[in-house]
């Protein structure tokens, strides 16, 4: 006799109520993966005073929502909330258990899976379900998950699974998982659980805490004009924000023209930076180093102006100009402003 | 006894600086030809390390795992002022993933024992997990203060510490021992020129042995001998196996590894499928007009 397969989980990530984006991304997800095994998509979301938070999990595809509230779980520590995921996790034995990869879920799914004794796999970027023959143990087994994330500085691409018990931890990259419609009459279950929090896990305390909000999120642009070194200095990035301004973009950099000071670090896409997906994206003076890359070849349409015909960049466009932005940029602003 | 904490680094290929040398004609990355480098927030870590020692008179001890050649990083450290260090080596360690690392390093930690912190980078550059910190503070069962940029105290008891969080910062207080993984937020000290004179004959005991052609001229008493004078100069690197931390042999290396590699691929540059759009004041009108009619633009 087999045991019956576990669930697929995710952990629903909030500040002040207001779920993550990436949880969001997760649980439309967990949901195909879930489909895909023919079991149930469930959620975890800890904190306090939460219970108006939960509607969009259930719109975006979950069944069933552990809600667990106490005042000691309000504001985040890492103790206290790897306590309560490793008491419900030994408990329901989910077969996958998905985590954001933002600050908060790479300090806290390792602590976790630490305990479990459970291989986790760090900021995926795709998930997929199939079986695994382990050459070197001989065994083999059936509907794994395959955890597949760049390595090596993004220069090869590692697909893993983890073989031993469930759940298997993976720990996703924000912005790459596709976010389904949501369907506002849907309902689900709501499991509300009160845990008693122990007094090793209150040890840590937050003294001050200090939000700098960023008002800059070019996650949401569906245009986006980037520049790069090429753009040769912090003045001339104006020629950037001309054409932004043209075609109601936003403006982003490459690392390399962050690194310069030129512009903030809020607008910096790459792995180090943000991870974009616009319906243009158009590079000037960007070379395309693998890091940038990984941040923005899901776009849409990608348009590439530098000089140098060998640069990366145009291995990932669409459009390529070789010429210099200098005069190319004026070009575009006038041939967009005479058209419409 | 002086008061002494222990940073953890890490000797890792140079993925952030490929050059055309390390380029396949495949378009892909040869490792092999990578320089070794010390990982860098690694280095924050130690700076971070011997900041509480200039502040605190710390003893400050640095431990690396990996094979016998990384005990390259553990002089580096001694030049930049770490006072002990240790080189954890033996080939049942191979092909550990983050599980069975944190656990030979938590092995080692509880060898050195009476440790008041434990600094790791946050994260190395050959694997960018950030797994190995948090995972070595639940395996020595103390708490974690994740992303650190500065500390702004430690008494008898407790660390207060600075760190980031999602849209800010926030600091925190914690009881010692803890585990604190450090963020580029210092400025890492360059090796002094005094050091590097006298640290550059810091050697492992298979150094030692190596230095000497295996010792056809000299027998074990004199090998013996050369180690109590290294020792007493301050100028011995503790080399440890898995024996000698306790290590127990199923949780350490590829047998203590739950995760496998399935497949690794090169991530080959694509052929280009780019259209070539002329630099001309037509070229660029055509593009901007064909992006307007199919609602891309405007």
């Amino acid at each position: 006799m087999t045991d019956k397969i576990g669930n697929v989980w995710v952990f629903i990530e909030q500040e002040g109520g207001k779920i993550a984006d990436v949880s969001l991304e997760l649980v439309c997800k967990g949901k195909e993966l879930a489909n895909r095994l023919n079991v149930k998509t469930e959620a975890v979301i800890i904190g306090n005073n939460l219970a108006g938070s939960i509607d969009p999990l259930f719109h975006y595809g979950c069944d069933n929502v552990f809600l667990v509230e106490s005042p000691a779980l309000e504001p985040f520590t890492v103790l206290p909330f790897a306590e309560v995921l490793v008491k419900l996790l030994k408990q329901h034995r989910p077969n996958i258990f998905l985590v954001g990869a933002s600050l908060k879920g790479r300090e806290l799914a390792p602590r976790v899976a630490s305990t479990m004794l459970a291989g986790l796999t760090a900021d995926c970027t795709d998930l997929q379900i199939d079986d695994f023959a382990d050459k070197v143990n001989k065994k083999s087994y059936n509907d794994k998950l395959m955890q597949i994330r760049p390595a090596f500085g993004g220069n090869i691409i590692a697909t893993i699974v983890n073989t031993w018990q469930d759940p298997q931890m993976v720990t996703v990259r924000e912005g790459v998982m596709k976010m389904a419609e949501p369907d506002t009459s849907r309902k689900g279950k709501t499991t509300k659980i009160k845990p008693e929090i122990s007094v090793e896990a209150q040890v840590i305390n937050v003294l001050k805490r200090v939000s700098e909000e960023k008002s800059i999120d070019l996650k949401k642009a569906q245009i986006l004009v980037s520049g790069g070194y090429g753009v040769g200095s912090k003045e001339n990035f104006k020629l950037i924000y001309d054409l932004a301004d043209a075609l109601g973009a936003d403006v982003g950099a490459s690392r390399a023209a962050v690194d310069a000071g030129w512009i903030v670090h809020d607008r910096q896409v790459g792995q180090t930076g943000v991870t974009v997906r616009p319906k243009l994206y158009i590079a000037c003076g960007i070379s395309g180093s693998i890091q940038h890359r990984a941040g923005m070849e899901e776009s849409s349409k990608i348009i590439a102006v530098d000089t140098d015909p060998e640069a990366p960049i145009f291995g990932v466009a669409h459009y390529g100009i070789v010429g210099d932005l200098n005069e190319v940029i004026p070009k575009m602003i006038k041939a967009f402003k005479a058209k419409v | 006894m002086k008061r002494q904490l222990i940073v953890f680094v890490k000797q890792v290929p140079d993925t952030k600086n490929i050059s055309g040398d390390a380029m396949t004609p495949e378009g892909t990355v040869n490792r092999a030809a990578l320089p070794a480098i010390f990982n860098p927030e690694d280095l924050n870590a130690l700076e971070l390390g011997l900041e509480l020692k200039d502040r605190f008179g710390y003893n400050v001890i640095v431990a690396t795992m990996g094979p016998p050649n990384a005990s390259e990083v553990l002089r580096e450290s001694l030049y930049r002022g770490a006072d002990e260090a240790i080189l954890i080596t033996d080939r049942a360690f191979a092909g550990a993933d983050t599980l069975a690392t944190s656990y030979a390093l938590s092995c080692c930690a509880k060898t050195v024992g009476n440790f008041d912190l434990i600094l790791c980078g946050r994260q190395a550059i050959d694997g960018d997990t950030a797994q190995v910190g948090p995972q070595l503070a639940e395996k020595l069962d103390i708490p974690q203060i994740c992303y650190v940029e500065k500390v702004m105290d430690v008494d008898k008891k407790r660390i207060k510490a600075r760190r980031s969080i999602e849209g800010g910062y926030e600091t925190l207080e914690s009881p010692l021992p803890t585990l604190l993984t450090v963020v580029d937020a210092n400025e890492p000290r360059p090796p002094a020129a005094r050091k590097i004179m006298k640290f550059k004959k810091a050697k492992t005991s298979s150094e030692l042995q190596a230095f000497h052609g295996n010792a056809n001229y000299m027998d074990a008493g004199q090998l013996v001998e050369e180690e109590k004078r290294l020792r007493e100069k301050n100028l011995w690197i503790h080399e440890w196996n898995a024996a000698k931390i306790n290590a127990d042999i199923e949780r350490i290396g590829l047998k203590g590894s739950p995760t496998k590699v399935k497949k690794i691929q090169s991530v080959v540059l694509k052929a280009s499928n780019v259209v070539s759009i002329e630099p001309t004041e037509q070229g660029v009108r055509k593009l901007i007009h064909e992006l307007i009619e199919d609602h891309t633009l405007g």
